[in-house]
């Protein structure tokens, strides 16, 4: 019934304005359509400069109204380069869009038809031409050159400290995989990909990198503060995307070609609360290429913590290797009394992965 | 309010014509040959513009549904469910038919209104009108361009209406998720069709840009050299040239494509486990495609573009009264832009991993084609400065034009230059970019050309109030709905995602969201007051008197005010100038027929 309503009244709304717009034909021919002519054009040329000061104002209110929805601080020391180069390219592109946009409307309303003007014949004037190749080129220049500096900044190889987490991608959701206390991730072989046998990811059991390996899903990925962590990039069936917002950093997962990404957290989880005010704030891992139905709800959660805080998470983790073999796992419940040496010895193992890595 | 300018009766074009049906080849026509399997340039681009318009109502329409899901994504609509049954269960737009939805949207506007239905028209239309040509080169294969063209048509909107739905991955198709049916519902036949679909869009591109670059380079009538030529038909040359060079990549792409989906190949499939299964293939790359889909890709967002750059550049000189200013530097900049444009595709691509120093190259390359964009616009403005200015519908929508195209160009300089890329990458502020640079300003440029050329195309004129509420509401429109979404994007918000209610991150837009979908509803309406005013108006418009109404200086002016088949009664007139002759030595306009005066002064 509504639907119906609305669309009675868009079609009654057309037709007045049609049976309007056909009588302003019929009246412009019978007043003469020179003069009718003239005052159209009057009125669309005042149109143009109130156009031009009330989009002014518009933009000026829908920055106002929205640049605090804008995300604040950027909380990784890249995403700092990033608002750096963001904000010169505000600056810029900003004088840009006001003197064109100002000169356009305004010559529009001006220069507006006059019996009392002839047009300029002004074929072309090779100054003005070379200067305004000139200055946008040098304009550029300067862009160019700041982004290419922080690009690579970005880009580079992450640092030796780094931390290194393996971030996998499937529809729909994230797989995180820490390398365990010898800082390597072990092999792995998309054949192996068992879930049913706790080989998610598809880790090739006779690599001995791959016992100590932490594996999860679901749960948040934990950071630490101020460390670099260098995240290897993969998925298993279509392209998806690593995309963190507060840290300003993405990259695509893609199947068969692993990526890799680094950066480092400014503040901890708990700081971002504090900042934003937000109690229910997290950083989130937002999957930003399209992967599929379940794409707008493909969502991580990242928790940043202190080197101390962290240390007690990965504590309580244990390496997926025992999952997939529970009889080596030395803290199962034990048969003989042998295992509980090496129980010991395994559990200081995992608290030691801090420093290792 | 009228659409009539004054003409001036004194210039004397050299071919006086009295009566307006003539034909200069006297065969039979029926029917079926004078409207259906017409080779006369004149209906085949009149064709593709009926055709492209009818497309732009879809396209439209599918924007809106999925613009009524963002805006209220928790509200039901159950007329939407009585419409699609089982695709908007409970009057919810399900995840599968959102994105089938923007897919056919995005391909759709894309490739079938803004590259078939504005090029395939207007250089259709005006090539041998302005060229001085009777027909194109070969009106046969031109003829079998447009059919190419609905052929593919048909067999994209049969995919609407297969049961697993049409393609879903977006316009851009990526693989693998466009090439695993077991990944997504829209893979499956859906994607064939859509690939059958392009292939045999293709075809149609081709043969009509051939066509186009031909009857340009072979077919101009005796004085009209190339630098003669109104900037319209240098833009649809490059246009062409661009479609010919690129077309046949995203083809052999899309083959490809086609044998991952069905005959086990691995171009772009590896290290796959989809919905617990495990693929065989190995040693494909994902990437690949992406690298031939956007050589065709930027290129193709140029060839939506050029053809508007052309008929703005036209439209604004004409109605300042006043020649194009700077005509060598707007034919630099665009062949510089042509060139650019296919050394930039992987500006697309600065997060899949790409080398990061080749990533730099092209960040160099793409900012510099800013540089021949900036021209284009300075040029632009000086053509309006001092001039005398008339606004016609089509001189609004051509200024419309260049505001839009300021505001686009300049977020493409924030997108071009990666590092800010990382964070803007996928979100709602390339959305925002495309959009009013490409979308709505090419669709400015094309509203601009129908409402400059429909006379010449009906021999009447489209009404011209319901032309101006077109233009201010569509203007005001078009900033209301993409000016606010580039800080969804700044906010980091992905695009694609049709409800943001599970994230803590992206939740603070939903007023904004929902003035967004009122706003497009608005301009939608007043497309299809548009469309009704275009129908309207080509059997009950008011009638074209004179041959020239807008004084312009072009050939097509010249012709009949309902050109037959041919185009000019005896001779094609000659050409002794170049195209932009106004407001010179004390003259409103000099005709491109006229021979230069003895005491004419030189510019
Ligand atoms: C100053 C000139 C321009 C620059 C520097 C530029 C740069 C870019 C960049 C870097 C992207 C990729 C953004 C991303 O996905 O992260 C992009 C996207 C896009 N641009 Fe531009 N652009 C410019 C002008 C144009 C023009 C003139 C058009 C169309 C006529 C256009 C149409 C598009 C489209 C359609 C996309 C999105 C494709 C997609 O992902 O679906 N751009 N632009
Ligand atoms: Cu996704
Ligand atoms: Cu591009």
């Amino acid at each position: 019934m509504q639907t119906f309503f609305i669309i009675a009244i868009l079609l009654l709304g057309f037709l007045i304005t049609f049976q309007i717009a056909k009588a302003s034909e019929y009246v412009s021919i019978l007043r003469g359509e020179e003069t009718a002519r003239k005052q159209t054009n009057k009125i669309n040329g005042f149109m143009l400069l109130a156009f031009l000061v009330l989009g002014l104002t518009g933009v000026y209110y829908c920055n106002e109204k929205l640049r605090g929805k804008v995300l604040g601080e950027s909380a990784s020391v890249q995403g700092v380069s990033i608002d750096t180069m963001l904000f010169i390219t505000i600056a810029i592109t900003g004088v840009v869009f006001l003197i064109t946009q100002i000169a356009l409307f305004w010559f529009a309303y001006k220069y507006q038809a006059s019996d009392k003007r002839k047009a300029y014949y002004y074929p072309h004037n090779n100054k003005l031409e070379v200067i305004w190749t000139v200055i946008p080129a040098i304009a550029l220049t300067v862009l160019v050159g700041f982004g290419i500096f922080y690009w690579f900044k970005i880009t580079s190889e992450a640092p030796k400290d780094a931390m290194l987490v393996e971030v996998t991608g499937k529809q729909f959701g994230w797989e995180f995989r820490y390398p365990g206390r010898d800082g390597i991730l072990g092999k792995k072989y998309f054949k192996n990909i068992d879930p049913a046998n706790n080989n998610p990811v598809g880790q090739i059991w006779d690599d001995p990198a791959n016992w100590d390996d932490i594996w999860f899903e679901s749960k948040p990925l934990h950071l630490v503060v101020n460390k670099p962590v260098k995240l290897v990039i993969g998925s298993k069936d279509v392209i998806h995307d690593v995309g963190l917002v507060h840290f300003r950093m993405k990259m695509d997962a893609v199947p068969g070609t692993p990526t890799t990404m680094w950066f480092t957290p400014r503040f901890t989880t708990k700081q971002m609360i504090e900042k934003t005010g937000n109690p229910r704030f997290v950083f989130e891992i937002s999957c930003d290429q399209l992967c599929g139905k379940g794409h707008t709800g493909m969502r991580g959660e990242i928790v940043v913590e202190t080197q101390e805080e962290f240390d007690r998470w990965l504590a309580s983790q244990k390496p997926q290797y025992y999952a997939a073999f529970p009889d080596k796992d030395p803290t199962a419940p034990q048969k003989d009394s042998v295992n509980a040496i090496s129980k010991t010895s395994a559990t200081t193992a995992v608290t030691q992965m801090k420093t290792t890595n | 309010m009228s659409d009539a300018m004054n003409v001036h009766p004194e210039v004397v074009t050299t071919h006086d014509v009295h009566h307006d049906e003539h034909h200069v080849h006297h065969h039979k026509e029926t029917f079926i040959t004078k409207y259906i399997f017409s080779q006369d340039h004149k209906t085949i681009g009149k064709q593709f513009l009926i055709t492209g318009i009818i497309w732009a109502i879809i396209g439209g329409l599918f924007s809106v549904l999925f613009r009524l899901q963002l805006g209220y994504p928790d509200q039901s609509f159950p007329i939407l469910q009585t419409v699609f049954g089982h695709w908007a269960e409970g009057g919810h737009i399900k995840p599968e038919f959102y994105y089938a939805l923007i897919t056919m949207h995005g391909t759709v506007l894309v490739f079938f209104v803004l590259t078939a239905g504005l090029s395939g028209t207007f250089a259709n239309i005006l090539i041998p009108l302005q060229v001085g040509a009777r027909d194109m080169a070969a009106p046969f294969l031109n003829m079998l361009s447009y059919w190419f063209f609905f052929m593919a048509s048909v067999v994209m909107i049969s995919s609407l209406f297969i049961q697993t739905g049409p393609a879903a991955g977006g316009w851009t198709v990526y693989p693998p998720l466009s090439a695993l049916g077991q990944a997504s519902q829209g893979s499956k036949l859906g994607m064939d069709l859509w690939i059958v679909s392009m292939a045999l869009f293709v075809v149609s591109a081709l043969l009509g840009g051939l066509n186009y670059i031909t009857t340009i380079l072979n077919m101009r009538t005796r004085g009209m050299s190339m630098t003669r030529l109104p900037l319209t038909i240098w833009a649809i040359f490059f246009t062409a040239v661009l479609g010919v060079l690129s077309f046949p990549v995203l083809l052999s792409g899309l083959i490809l494509l086609l044998f991952d989906r069905n005959l086990g190949t691995s171009f772009y499939l590896s290290d796959i486990v989809v919905n617990g299964q495990i693929l065989p293939n190995e040693g494909g790359s994902a990437i690949l495609f992406q690298h031939l889909f956007w050589f065709l890709g930027h290129p193709e967002v140029y060839i939506i573009l050029l053809p508007a750059m052309g008929m703005v550049s036209e439209i604004l000189s004409v109605n300042s009264r006043k020649p194009i200013f700077g005509y060598m530097a707007m034919l630099g900049s665009l062949f510089a832009i042509a060139t650019l444009s296919f050394l930039v595709w992987a500006h697309h691509m600065f997060v899949t991993g790409l080398n990061p120093f080749l990533g730099s190259i092209f960040v160099l390359l793409t900012l510099l084609i800013a540089v021949p964009s900036a021209i284009k616009v300075f040029n632009w403005i000086t053509t309006l400065w001092r001039g005398n200015i008339r606004f016609t519908p089509a001189m609004l929508f051509a200024i419309g034009f260049v505001s839009l195209f300021i505001s686009g160009g300049l977020t493409g300089i924030f997108l071009g230059n990666s590092t800010i890329d990382i964070h803007l990458h996928d979100t709602m502020f390339v959305v925002a970019h495309f959009h009013i640079v490409m979308g709505v300003a090419s669709f400015f440029g094309m509203f601009a050309g129908i409402y400059h050329w429909f006379p010449k195309m009906f021999g009447r004129y489209l009404n011209s109030t319901l032309g101006y509420i077109h233009f201010w509401v569509t203007m005001a429109g078009a900033y209301l709905i993409f000016w606010p979404m580039h800080y969804e994007g700044l906010a980091g918000m992905p695009r694609r995602y049709l409800d943001k209610s599970s994230w803590v991150s992206f939740t603070q837009f939903g007023e904004l969201d929902k003035m967004i979908t009122i706003v497009s509803i608005i301009v939608f309406a007043v497309q299809l007051m548009f469309v009704f005013n275009f129908f309207y108006s080509i059997f009950k418009g008011r009638k074209v008197t004179t041959k020239n109404p807008w004084g312009s200086n072009t050939l097509e002016w010249t012709t009949p005010i309902r050109p037959g088949h041919g185009n000019w009664e005896g001779e094609i007139p000659e050409v002794h100038r170049w195209p932009y002759d106004y407001g010179k030595d004390g003259r409103e306009f000099i005709p491109q027929t006229e021979p230069v005066g003895e005491n004419e002064s030189k510019h």
